[in-house]
Protein backbone atom coordinates (compact mmCIF):
# COMPACT_ATOMS: atom_id res chain seq x y z
CA UNK A 1 0.00 0.00 0.00
CA UNK A 2 1.70 3.14 -1.15
CA UNK A 3 1.23 6.57 0.37
CA UNK A 4 1.09 9.92 -1.39
CA UNK A 5 3.97 12.36 -1.30
CA UNK A 6 3.70 15.89 -2.60
CA UNK A 7 6.65 17.29 -4.53
CA UNK A 8 6.83 21.09 -4.74
CA UNK A 9 8.97 23.17 -7.07
CA UNK A 10 10.96 25.87 -5.25
CA UNK A 11 13.46 28.36 -6.58
CA UNK A 12 16.76 28.03 -4.76
CA UNK A 13 16.64 31.54 -3.30
CA UNK A 14 16.24 32.87 0.26
CA UNK A 15 12.64 33.05 1.37
CA UNK A 16 11.21 30.60 -1.15
CA UNK A 17 10.91 27.67 1.23
CA UNK A 18 9.39 29.99 3.83
CA UNK A 19 6.72 31.04 1.31
CA UNK A 20 5.65 27.42 1.12
CA UNK A 21 5.70 26.74 4.84
CA UNK A 22 3.72 29.94 5.46
CA UNK A 23 0.95 28.76 3.14
CA UNK A 24 0.88 25.33 4.77
CA UNK A 25 0.77 26.87 8.24
CA UNK A 26 -2.04 29.23 7.25
CA UNK A 27 -4.09 26.29 6.07
CA UNK A 28 -3.31 24.15 9.12
CA UNK A 29 -1.51 21.53 7.08
CA UNK A 30 0.85 19.45 9.14
CA UNK A 31 3.96 18.07 7.47
CA UNK A 32 4.70 14.57 8.79
CA UNK A 33 7.91 14.19 6.84
CA UNK A 34 10.00 16.46 4.67
CA UNK A 35 13.01 16.18 2.47
CA UNK A 36 14.46 18.60 -0.05
CA UNK A 37 16.41 17.71 -3.17
CA UNK A 38 18.35 20.61 -4.56
CA UNK A 39 20.23 21.80 -7.59
CA UNK A 40 22.01 25.11 -7.90
CA UNK A 41 18.93 26.89 -9.22
CA UNK A 42 15.93 25.07 -7.83
CA UNK A 43 14.84 22.45 -5.35
CA UNK A 44 12.07 19.94 -5.00
CA UNK A 45 10.53 19.80 -1.53
CA UNK A 46 8.99 16.42 -0.83
CA UNK A 47 6.35 16.34 1.85
CA UNK A 48 4.18 13.73 3.48
CA UNK A 49 0.97 15.25 4.77
CA UNK A 50 -2.29 13.76 6.03
CA UNK A 51 -4.47 14.88 3.10
CA UNK A 52 -2.34 15.08 -0.02
CA UNK A 53 -5.07 16.24 -2.43
CA UNK A 54 -6.12 19.05 -0.14
CA UNK A 55 -2.53 20.18 0.28
CA UNK A 56 -1.96 20.03 -3.49
CA UNK A 57 -5.02 22.22 -4.09
CA UNK A 58 -3.97 24.71 -1.43
CA UNK A 59 -0.50 24.95 -2.92
CA UNK A 60 -1.91 25.34 -6.44
CA UNK A 61 -4.24 28.14 -5.36
CA UNK A 62 -1.25 29.90 -3.85
CA UNK A 63 0.80 29.77 -7.00
CA UNK A 64 2.97 26.72 -6.41
CA UNK A 65 3.65 23.98 -8.92
CA UNK A 66 3.45 20.53 -7.37
CA UNK A 67 2.82 16.93 -8.23
CA UNK A 68 1.80 13.84 -6.29
CA UNK A 69 4.03 10.79 -6.23
CA UNK A 70 3.41 7.36 -4.75
CA UNK A 71 6.00 6.28 -2.21
CA UNK A 72 6.38 3.33 0.13
CA UNK A 73 6.65 3.82 3.88
CA UNK A 74 8.23 0.97 5.82
CA UNK A 75 8.67 0.82 9.58
CA UNK A 76 11.81 -0.87 10.85
CA UNK A 77 13.32 -1.39 14.29
CA UNK A 78 15.52 1.55 15.25
CA UNK A 79 18.72 -0.46 15.89
CA UNK A 80 21.98 -1.21 14.10
CA UNK A 81 21.32 -3.40 11.06
CA UNK A 82 17.69 -2.36 10.85
CA UNK A 83 17.99 -0.76 7.41
CA UNK A 84 20.55 -3.33 6.23
CA UNK A 85 18.05 -6.18 6.80
CA UNK A 86 15.36 -4.24 4.97
CA UNK A 87 17.58 -3.55 1.97
CA UNK A 88 18.36 -7.28 1.69
CA UNK A 89 14.67 -7.90 1.17
CA UNK A 90 14.58 -5.17 -1.46
CA UNK A 91 17.60 -6.60 -3.26
CA UNK A 92 16.16 -10.13 -3.26
CA UNK A 93 12.89 -8.82 -4.62
CA UNK A 94 14.78 -6.84 -7.28
CA UNK A 95 13.29 -3.53 -6.20
CA UNK A 96 15.34 -0.53 -7.30
CA UNK A 97 15.34 2.49 -4.99
CA UNK A 98 15.36 5.90 -6.67
CA UNK A 99 15.59 7.93 -3.48
CA UNK A 100 14.72 7.62 0.18
CA UNK A 101 14.54 9.58 3.36
CA UNK A 102 13.86 8.58 6.92
CA UNK A 103 12.47 9.85 10.17
CA UNK A 104 12.79 8.26 13.58
CA UNK A 105 9.77 7.37 15.63
CA UNK A 106 10.24 9.86 18.43
CA UNK A 107 11.74 9.97 21.89
CA UNK A 108 11.36 6.52 23.47
CA UNK A 109 10.01 4.94 20.29
CA UNK A 110 12.36 2.28 18.96
CA UNK A 111 10.97 2.30 15.46
CA UNK A 112 11.98 4.39 12.45
CA UNK A 113 10.08 5.05 9.26
CA UNK A 114 11.73 4.80 5.85
CA UNK A 115 10.14 6.53 2.87
CA UNK A 116 11.12 5.04 -0.48
CA UNK A 117 10.55 6.13 -4.00
CA UNK A 118 10.98 3.04 -6.15
CA UNK A 119 11.11 2.52 -9.89
CA UNK A 120 7.80 0.66 -10.28
CA UNK A 121 5.66 1.15 -7.20
CA UNK A 122 2.90 -1.40 -7.97
CA UNK A 123 5.35 -4.14 -8.97
CA UNK A 124 7.46 -3.42 -5.90
CA UNK A 125 4.40 -3.68 -3.60
CA UNK A 126 3.58 -7.09 -5.07
CA UNK A 127 7.15 -8.37 -4.71
CA UNK A 128 7.56 -7.08 -1.16
CA UNK A 129 4.23 -8.48 0.07
CA UNK A 130 4.48 -11.44 2.38
CA UNK A 131 8.18 -10.83 3.12
CA UNK A 132 7.50 -9.83 6.69
CA UNK A 133 7.87 -6.10 6.14
CA UNK A 134 5.86 -3.57 8.10
CA UNK A 135 4.59 -1.45 5.19
CA UNK A 136 2.63 1.53 6.45
CA UNK A 137 -0.57 2.95 5.01
CA UNK A 138 -1.64 6.58 5.19
CA UNK A 139 -4.01 5.64 8.00
CA UNK A 140 -1.07 4.23 9.97
CA UNK A 141 0.85 7.45 9.52
CA UNK A 142 -2.14 9.57 10.46
CA UNK A 143 -2.38 7.77 13.79
CA UNK A 144 1.33 7.93 14.54
CA UNK B 1 -16.89 30.48 -47.76
CA UNK B 2 -14.63 33.50 -47.94
CA UNK B 3 -16.13 36.86 -47.01
CA UNK B 4 -14.75 40.24 -47.97
CA UNK B 5 -15.60 43.64 -46.57
CA UNK B 6 -14.94 45.34 -49.90
CA UNK B 7 -14.61 42.60 -52.50
CA UNK B 8 -14.07 44.81 -55.54
CA UNK B 9 -11.06 46.42 -53.86
CA UNK B 10 -9.66 43.42 -52.00
CA UNK B 11 -9.85 41.21 -55.09
CA UNK B 12 -9.05 43.83 -57.74
CA UNK B 13 -6.70 42.90 -60.56
CA UNK B 14 -3.02 43.77 -60.22
CA UNK B 15 -3.36 46.21 -63.12
CA UNK B 16 -6.21 48.06 -61.40
CA UNK B 17 -4.29 48.16 -58.10
CA UNK B 18 -1.22 49.53 -59.83
CA UNK B 19 -3.19 52.16 -61.67
CA UNK B 20 -4.94 53.26 -58.48
CA UNK B 21 -1.67 53.37 -56.55
CA UNK B 22 0.04 55.41 -59.25
CA UNK B 23 -2.85 57.88 -59.44
CA UNK B 24 -2.96 58.31 -55.65
CA UNK B 25 0.81 58.48 -55.23
CA UNK B 26 1.13 61.30 -57.73
CA UNK B 27 -1.59 63.30 -55.93
CA UNK B 28 -0.11 62.53 -52.51
CA UNK B 29 3.39 63.68 -53.40
CA UNK B 30 1.95 66.93 -54.72
CA UNK B 31 -0.08 67.27 -51.49
CA UNK B 32 2.99 66.70 -49.31
CA UNK B 33 5.24 68.98 -51.40
CA UNK B 34 2.72 71.79 -51.09
CA UNK B 35 1.95 71.34 -47.39
CA UNK B 36 4.86 69.73 -45.54
CA UNK B 37 7.97 71.94 -45.78
CA UNK B 38 9.95 69.37 -43.76
CA UNK B 39 9.48 66.70 -46.45
CA UNK B 40 9.72 69.13 -49.35
CA UNK B 41 13.21 70.05 -48.07
CA UNK B 42 14.19 66.38 -48.03
CA UNK B 43 12.93 66.00 -51.60
CA UNK B 44 14.86 69.08 -52.70
CA UNK B 45 18.03 67.77 -51.07
CA UNK B 46 17.62 64.63 -53.13
CA UNK B 47 16.89 66.62 -56.29
CA UNK B 48 13.34 65.27 -56.66
CA UNK B 49 10.21 67.27 -57.49
CA UNK B 50 6.56 66.17 -57.85
CA UNK B 51 6.99 66.20 -61.66
CA UNK B 52 9.50 63.34 -61.30
CA UNK B 53 6.79 61.15 -59.81
CA UNK B 54 4.54 59.78 -62.57
CA UNK B 55 3.77 56.29 -61.24
CA UNK B 56 4.62 53.75 -58.52
CA UNK B 57 7.82 52.96 -60.43
CA UNK B 58 9.12 56.37 -59.32
CA UNK B 59 8.57 55.65 -55.62
CA UNK B 60 12.20 54.68 -55.15
CA UNK B 61 13.30 58.19 -56.12
CA UNK B 62 11.74 59.60 -52.97
CA UNK B 63 13.60 60.10 -49.67
CA UNK B 64 12.80 57.95 -46.65
CA UNK B 65 11.18 59.07 -43.43
CA UNK B 66 12.17 57.47 -40.14
CA UNK B 67 11.30 57.69 -36.46
CA UNK B 68 14.12 60.22 -36.09
CA UNK B 69 12.31 62.53 -38.53
CA UNK B 70 9.15 62.23 -36.49
CA UNK B 71 11.06 63.18 -33.38
CA UNK B 72 12.68 66.13 -35.15
CA UNK B 73 9.35 67.32 -36.53
CA UNK B 74 7.42 66.79 -33.29
CA UNK B 75 4.63 67.80 -32.90
CA UNK B 76 3.30 69.58 -36.01
CA UNK B 77 6.23 69.40 -38.46
CA UNK B 78 4.68 66.64 -40.60
CA UNK B 79 1.07 67.80 -40.44
CA UNK B 80 -0.25 68.21 -43.99
CA UNK B 81 -3.62 69.87 -43.40
CA UNK B 82 -4.86 72.75 -41.22
CA UNK B 83 -5.36 71.71 -37.60
CA UNK B 84 -9.03 72.68 -37.96
CA UNK B 85 -9.46 69.78 -40.42
CA UNK B 86 -8.12 67.31 -37.87
CA UNK B 87 -10.52 65.48 -35.64
CA UNK B 88 -8.16 63.24 -33.65
CA UNK B 89 -4.67 62.44 -32.55
CA UNK B 90 -3.36 59.06 -31.52
CA UNK B 91 -0.02 58.57 -29.86
CA UNK B 92 2.33 55.60 -29.62
CA UNK B 93 3.71 53.99 -26.54
CA UNK B 94 7.10 55.40 -27.36
CA UNK B 95 9.16 52.32 -26.56
CA UNK B 96 12.13 53.99 -28.19
CA UNK B 97 12.51 57.66 -27.35
CA UNK B 98 9.97 60.44 -27.83
CA UNK B 99 6.28 59.89 -28.39
CA UNK B 100 4.85 59.89 -31.88
CA UNK B 101 1.74 62.03 -32.33
CA UNK B 102 -0.32 61.15 -35.42
CA UNK B 103 -3.13 63.33 -36.75
CA UNK B 104 -6.36 62.30 -38.48
CA UNK B 105 -9.02 64.02 -40.54
CA UNK B 106 -12.43 62.34 -40.59
CA UNK B 107 -11.47 60.85 -43.98
CA UNK B 108 -8.36 59.34 -42.36
CA UNK B 109 -10.41 57.87 -39.52
CA UNK B 110 -12.87 56.36 -42.03
CA UNK B 111 -10.19 54.73 -44.15
CA UNK B 112 -8.46 53.37 -41.05
CA UNK B 113 -11.66 51.89 -39.68
CA UNK B 114 -12.41 50.42 -43.11
CA UNK B 115 -9.07 48.62 -43.00
CA UNK B 116 -9.93 47.19 -39.59
CA UNK B 117 -13.36 46.17 -40.89
CA UNK B 118 -11.59 44.21 -43.66
CA UNK B 119 -9.54 42.43 -41.01
CA UNK B 120 -12.57 41.52 -38.93
CA UNK B 121 -14.42 40.27 -42.00
CA UNK B 122 -11.40 38.20 -43.04
CA UNK B 123 -11.53 36.57 -39.61
CA UNK B 124 -15.12 35.57 -40.35
CA UNK B 125 -16.81 38.50 -38.62
CA UNK B 126 -20.30 39.66 -39.64
CA UNK B 127 -23.03 41.76 -38.03
CA UNK B 128 -24.13 38.60 -36.23
CA UNK B 129 -20.93 38.54 -34.22
CA UNK B 130 -20.10 39.87 -30.77
CA UNK B 131 -16.69 41.49 -30.88
CA UNK B 132 -14.80 42.12 -27.64
CA UNK B 133 -12.11 44.76 -28.05
CA UNK B 134 -9.55 44.24 -25.31
CA UNK B 135 -6.87 46.43 -26.81
CA UNK B 136 -6.27 49.58 -24.79
CA UNK B 137 -8.58 52.49 -25.64
CA UNK B 138 -7.30 56.02 -25.56
CA UNK B 139 -4.10 57.30 -27.14
CA UNK B 140 -3.08 53.80 -28.19
CA UNK B 141 -4.47 52.90 -31.61
CA UNK B 142 -5.48 49.31 -30.84
CA UNK B 143 -8.80 50.02 -29.13
CA UNK B 144 -10.05 52.85 -31.36
CA UNK B 145 -9.02 51.01 -34.54
CA UNK B 146 -10.74 47.71 -33.86
CA UNK B 147 -13.67 49.50 -32.22
CA UNK B 148 -14.24 51.46 -35.44
CA UNK B 149 -13.79 48.37 -37.58
CA UNK B 150 -16.22 46.41 -35.46
CA UNK B 151 -18.84 49.13 -35.80
CA UNK B 152 -18.40 49.22 -39.58
CA UNK B 153 -18.91 45.46 -39.83
CA UNK B 154 -21.91 45.83 -37.54
CA UNK B 155 -20.77 43.49 -34.77
CA UNK B 156 -22.02 44.02 -31.26
CA UNK B 157 -18.93 45.76 -29.90
CA UNK B 158 -17.84 45.23 -26.30
CA UNK B 159 -15.26 47.95 -25.53
CA UNK B 160 -13.66 46.30 -22.49
CA UNK B 161 -10.23 47.84 -23.26
CA UNK B 162 -7.32 46.07 -21.55
CA UNK B 163 -7.04 44.72 -18.04
CA UNK B 164 -9.54 43.52 -15.42
CA UNK B 165 -9.27 39.95 -16.55
CA UNK B 166 -12.14 38.68 -14.42
CA UNK B 167 -14.46 41.13 -16.09
CA UNK B 168 -13.15 40.24 -19.55
CA UNK B 169 -13.92 36.58 -18.93
CA UNK B 170 -17.33 37.45 -17.50
CA UNK B 171 -18.28 39.31 -20.68
CA UNK B 172 -16.91 36.61 -22.98
CA UNK B 173 -19.01 33.99 -21.22
CA UNK B 174 -22.14 35.98 -20.35
CA UNK B 175 -22.52 37.80 -23.67
CA UNK B 176 -21.08 34.96 -25.76
CA UNK B 177 -18.35 36.99 -27.41
CA UNK B 178 -17.35 35.34 -30.67
CA UNK B 179 -14.41 37.52 -31.66
CA UNK B 180 -11.61 38.70 -29.36
CA UNK B 181 -9.24 41.56 -30.24
CA UNK B 182 -6.19 42.15 -28.04
CA UNK B 183 -2.41 41.74 -27.92
CA UNK B 184 -1.19 38.15 -28.32
CA UNK B 185 0.48 38.18 -24.90
CA UNK B 186 -2.81 39.24 -23.32
CA UNK B 187 -4.66 36.57 -25.30
CA UNK B 188 -2.21 34.01 -23.91
CA UNK B 189 -2.83 35.35 -20.41
CA UNK B 190 -6.62 35.23 -20.85
CA UNK B 191 -6.31 31.69 -22.21
CA UNK B 192 -4.22 30.67 -19.19
CA UNK B 193 -6.69 32.30 -16.78
CA UNK B 194 -9.71 30.70 -18.41
CA UNK B 195 -8.01 27.30 -18.38
CA UNK B 196 -7.26 27.70 -14.67
CA UNK B 197 -10.89 28.59 -14.04
CA UNK B 198 -11.78 25.26 -15.58
CA UNK B 199 -13.03 26.41 -19.00
CA UNK B 200 -12.29 23.92 -21.75
CA UNK B 201 -12.03 25.15 -25.35
CA UNK B 202 -15.51 23.78 -26.12
CA UNK B 203 -17.01 25.85 -23.28
CA UNK B 204 -15.70 29.11 -24.69
CA UNK B 205 -17.98 30.89 -27.24
CA UNK B 206 -15.09 32.61 -29.05
CA UNK B 207 -14.46 31.46 -32.61
CA UNK B 208 -11.78 33.91 -33.76
CA UNK B 209 -9.14 36.25 -32.38
CA UNK B 210 -7.42 39.21 -34.01
CA UNK B 211 -4.10 39.75 -32.30
CA UNK B 212 -1.33 42.25 -32.99
CA UNK B 213 0.69 45.23 -31.72
CA UNK B 214 3.65 43.00 -30.89
CA UNK B 215 5.66 40.23 -32.55
CA UNK B 216 4.41 36.73 -31.73
CA UNK B 217 5.57 33.30 -32.85
CA UNK B 218 3.72 30.61 -34.82
CA UNK B 219 4.09 28.40 -31.75
CA UNK B 220 2.31 30.98 -29.60
CA UNK B 221 -0.48 31.11 -32.16
CA UNK B 222 -0.95 27.34 -32.00
CA UNK B 223 -1.03 27.48 -28.20
CA UNK B 224 -3.68 30.20 -28.09
CA UNK B 225 -5.78 28.49 -30.76
CA UNK B 226 -5.71 25.25 -28.83
CA UNK B 227 -6.48 26.68 -25.41
CA UNK B 228 -9.28 29.03 -26.48
CA UNK B 229 -10.63 26.84 -29.27
CA UNK B 230 -10.36 29.63 -31.85
CA UNK B 231 -8.64 30.55 -35.08
CA UNK B 232 -6.11 33.29 -34.26
CA UNK B 233 -5.44 35.92 -36.92
CA UNK B 234 -2.54 38.32 -37.07
CA UNK B 235 -3.03 42.04 -37.68
CA UNK B 236 -0.38 44.65 -38.26
CA UNK B 237 -0.02 48.38 -38.20
CA UNK B 238 1.76 51.41 -36.83
CA UNK B 239 0.44 54.62 -35.33
CA UNK B 240 2.42 56.50 -37.95
CA UNK B 241 0.33 54.77 -40.61
CA UNK B 242 -3.01 54.94 -38.72
CA UNK B 243 -2.82 51.99 -36.35
CA UNK B 244 -3.80 48.34 -36.75
CA UNK B 245 -5.20 47.34 -40.12
CA UNK B 246 -2.33 48.33 -42.41
CA UNK B 247 -2.28 44.63 -43.11
CA UNK B 248 -4.24 41.63 -41.86
CA UNK B 249 -4.31 37.86 -42.07
CA UNK B 250 -6.91 35.95 -44.07
CA UNK B 251 -8.25 32.40 -43.71
CA UNK B 252 -5.11 30.98 -45.33
CA UNK B 253 -3.02 32.26 -42.39
CA UNK B 254 -0.01 32.51 -44.71
CA UNK B 255 1.02 36.12 -44.29
CA UNK B 256 -0.91 39.37 -44.05
CA UNK B 257 -2.55 41.22 -46.96
CA UNK B 258 -1.47 44.86 -47.11
CA UNK B 259 -4.32 47.25 -47.89
CA UNK B 260 -2.63 48.37 -51.08
CA UNK B 261 -5.28 50.92 -52.05
CA UNK B 262 -4.12 52.88 -49.00
CA UNK B 263 -0.52 51.77 -48.42
CA UNK B 264 2.30 50.90 -50.80
CA UNK B 265 4.71 48.38 -49.28
CA UNK B 266 8.40 47.98 -50.04
CA UNK B 267 11.15 45.92 -48.43
CA UNK B 268 14.60 47.50 -48.37
CA UNK B 269 18.11 46.60 -47.35
CA UNK B 270 18.35 48.50 -44.02
CA UNK B 271 21.99 49.45 -44.68
CA UNK B 272 21.89 50.55 -48.33
CA UNK B 273 18.25 51.55 -48.82
CA UNK B 274 18.07 49.38 -51.94
CA UNK B 275 14.64 47.95 -52.70
CA UNK B 276 14.69 44.15 -52.38
CA UNK B 277 12.74 41.63 -54.44
CA UNK B 278 9.86 39.46 -53.23
CA UNK B 279 10.84 36.70 -50.84
CA UNK B 280 13.88 38.54 -49.47
CA UNK B 281 13.95 39.58 -45.82
CA UNK B 282 14.53 43.25 -45.20
CA UNK B 283 13.10 46.35 -43.56
CA UNK B 284 9.46 47.07 -44.29
CA UNK B 285 8.76 50.53 -45.72
CA UNK B 286 5.29 52.03 -46.29
CA UNK B 287 3.90 54.97 -48.22
CA UNK B 288 0.42 56.16 -47.26
CA UNK B 289 -1.24 57.28 -50.48
CA UNK B 290 -4.67 58.15 -49.23
CA UNK B 291 -4.22 59.66 -45.77
CA UNK B 292 -4.60 63.44 -45.61
CA UNK B 293 -3.41 64.79 -42.28
CA UNK B 294 -0.25 62.85 -41.51
CA UNK B 295 0.89 61.05 -44.66
CA UNK B 296 4.07 59.01 -44.35
CA UNK B 297 6.17 58.73 -47.49
CA UNK B 298 8.58 55.77 -47.58
CA UNK B 299 8.40 55.42 -43.81
CA UNK B 300 10.92 52.95 -42.43
CA UNK B 301 9.09 50.76 -39.93
CA UNK B 302 12.18 48.96 -38.53
CA UNK B 303 10.16 45.75 -38.90
CA UNK B 304 11.85 42.87 -40.65
CA UNK B 305 9.88 40.69 -43.08
CA UNK B 306 9.47 39.79 -46.75
CA UNK B 307 6.72 40.33 -49.34
CA UNK B 308 5.04 37.97 -51.78
CA UNK B 309 2.73 38.57 -54.72
CA UNK B 310 1.91 34.89 -55.10
CA UNK B 311 -1.76 34.03 -55.48
CA UNK B 312 -3.51 33.55 -52.17
CA UNK B 313 -6.14 30.85 -51.71
CA UNK B 314 -8.48 33.40 -50.12
CA UNK B 315 -8.91 35.23 -53.42
CA UNK B 316 -7.49 38.56 -52.25
CA UNK B 317 -4.95 40.02 -54.66
CA UNK B 318 -3.21 42.49 -52.36
CA UNK B 319 0.43 41.76 -51.60
CA UNK B 320 1.20 39.71 -48.52
CA UNK B 321 3.87 40.37 -45.91
CA UNK B 322 5.29 37.72 -43.61
CA UNK B 323 4.86 37.96 -39.85
CA UNK B 324 7.51 40.48 -38.78
CA UNK B 325 10.42 38.63 -37.27
CA UNK B 326 10.86 41.43 -34.81
CA UNK B 327 11.77 45.07 -34.88
CA UNK B 328 15.31 46.09 -35.58
CA UNK B 329 15.01 47.65 -32.13
CA UNK B 330 13.69 44.42 -30.53
CA UNK B 331 16.85 42.90 -31.71
CA UNK B 332 19.63 42.40 -29.19
CA UNK B 333 23.26 42.04 -30.04
CA UNK B 334 24.78 39.58 -27.62
CA UNK B 335 28.43 38.63 -28.04
CA UNK B 336 28.18 40.01 -31.57
CA UNK B 337 25.20 37.86 -32.52
CA UNK B 338 21.75 39.20 -33.45
CA UNK B 339 19.11 37.78 -31.13
CA UNK B 340 15.33 38.34 -31.30
CA UNK B 341 13.06 37.60 -28.35
CA UNK B 342 10.72 35.87 -30.81
CA UNK B 343 13.41 33.28 -31.52
CA UNK B 344 13.68 32.50 -27.83
CA UNK B 345 9.92 32.26 -27.60
CA UNK B 346 9.84 29.71 -30.42
CA UNK B 347 12.37 27.47 -28.66
CA UNK B 348 10.52 27.68 -25.34
CA UNK B 349 7.21 26.72 -26.87
CA UNK B 350 8.79 23.89 -28.87
CA UNK B 351 10.12 22.45 -25.62
CA UNK B 352 6.73 22.50 -23.94
CA UNK B 353 7.11 25.61 -21.82
CA UNK B 354 4.64 28.50 -21.91
CA UNK B 355 5.65 31.92 -23.21
CA UNK B 356 6.07 33.29 -19.68
CA UNK B 357 9.66 34.35 -19.86
CA UNK B 358 12.07 37.20 -19.44
CA UNK B 359 15.45 37.74 -20.96
CA UNK B 360 18.08 39.28 -18.73
CA UNK B 361 21.10 40.58 -20.57
CA UNK B 362 24.13 41.67 -18.62
CA UNK B 363 27.83 42.17 -18.95
CA UNK B 364 30.21 40.27 -16.68
CA UNK B 365 33.99 40.39 -17.01
CA UNK B 366 33.66 42.19 -20.35
CA UNK B 367 31.49 39.42 -21.77
CA UNK B 368 27.77 39.65 -22.56
CA UNK B 369 25.65 37.20 -20.65
CA UNK B 370 22.17 35.98 -21.53
CA UNK B 371 19.87 34.53 -18.91
CA UNK B 372 16.49 33.26 -20.06
CA UNK B 373 14.16 33.06 -17.10
CA UNK B 374 11.22 30.81 -17.75
CA UNK B 375 8.44 29.83 -15.41
CA UNK B 376 8.02 26.25 -14.30
CA UNK B 377 4.59 24.94 -15.30
CA UNK B 378 2.50 22.04 -13.91
CA UNK B 379 2.96 20.27 -17.26
CA UNK B 380 6.75 20.46 -17.14
CA UNK B 381 7.18 19.65 -13.45
CA UNK B 382 8.06 16.18 -12.26
CA UNK B 383 9.30 14.71 -8.98
CA UNK B 384 12.54 13.79 -10.68
CA UNK B 385 15.42 16.25 -10.28
CA UNK B 386 17.39 14.51 -13.01
CA UNK B 387 14.53 14.83 -15.47
CA UNK B 388 14.04 18.52 -14.81
CA UNK B 389 17.73 19.28 -15.22
CA UNK B 390 17.79 17.14 -18.34
CA UNK B 391 14.93 19.16 -19.82
CA UNK B 392 16.68 22.35 -18.77
CA UNK B 393 19.80 21.19 -20.60
CA UNK B 394 17.75 20.38 -23.71
CA UNK B 395 16.41 23.91 -23.57
CA UNK B 396 19.93 25.32 -23.36
CA UNK B 397 20.89 23.18 -26.36
CA UNK B 398 17.78 24.25 -28.26
CA UNK B 399 18.58 27.90 -27.63
CA UNK B 400 22.21 27.40 -28.69
CA UNK B 401 21.00 25.79 -31.87
CA UNK B 402 18.54 28.60 -32.64
CA UNK B 403 20.62 31.59 -31.58
CA UNK B 404 24.17 30.43 -32.10
CA UNK B 405 25.17 31.39 -28.58
CA UNK B 406 24.94 29.68 -25.21
CA UNK B 407 22.35 31.07 -22.84
CA UNK B 408 21.70 30.29 -19.20
CA UNK B 409 18.24 29.00 -18.47
CA UNK B 410 16.76 29.75 -15.06
CA UNK B 411 13.60 28.02 -13.98
CA UNK B 412 11.56 30.33 -11.84
CA UNK B 413 8.41 30.06 -9.77
CA UNK B 414 5.04 30.25 -11.52
CA UNK B 415 3.51 33.74 -11.78
CA UNK B 416 6.80 35.34 -10.81
CA UNK B 417 7.13 36.94 -14.24
CA UNK B 418 4.76 39.90 -14.55
CA UNK B 419 1.94 39.36 -16.98
CA UNK B 420 1.21 42.07 -19.50
CA UNK B 421 -2.09 43.63 -20.42
CA UNK B 422 -0.51 45.45 -23.30
CA UNK B 423 2.86 44.75 -24.83
CA UNK B 424 4.92 42.30 -22.84
CA UNK B 425 8.29 43.45 -21.51
CA UNK B 426 10.47 40.58 -22.51
CA UNK B 427 13.92 42.04 -22.22
CA UNK B 428 15.82 43.54 -19.34
CA UNK B 429 19.14 44.79 -20.60
CA UNK B 430 21.42 45.66 -17.71
CA UNK B 431 24.45 46.42 -19.76
CA UNK B 432 25.57 50.00 -19.39
CA UNK B 433 26.28 51.02 -22.97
Amino acid sequence: MSIKQISVFLENRPGKLKEMTAVLAEHHIDMRALSIAETKDFGIARLIVDDAFNAANVLKENGFVSSITKVLAVAIPDEPGGLDKLLSVFADANVNIEYMYAFFGGIGVKEACMIFRVAETKAAETRLAGKGLKILTSEDLAQA
Amino acid sequence: MERYYQESIECASREDIRALQSERLVKQIRHVWDNVPYYRKKMEEKGVTPDDIQSVDDLKKLPFLSKADLRNAYPYGLLAVPLSDCVRIQSTSGTTGKRVVAFYTQHDIDLWEECCARAITAAGGTNEDVCQVSYGYGLFTGGPGLNGGSHKVGCLTIPTSSGNTERQIMFIMDLSATILCCTPSYAAYLAESMKEMGYRPEDIPLKAGIFGAEAWSEEMRQDIQKTLGIKAYDIYGLTELSGPGVSFECSAQQGMHVNEDHFIAEVIDPDTGEVLPDGTLGELVFTAIDKEAFPMIRYRTRDICSLTHEKCSCGRTHVRMTKPKGRTDDMLIIRGVNVFPSQIETVLLNHGYAANYQIIVDRVNNTDTLDVQVEMTPEMFTDNVGEITERQKKLVDGLKSMLGIKAKVSLVAPKSITRSEGKAVRVIDRRKI
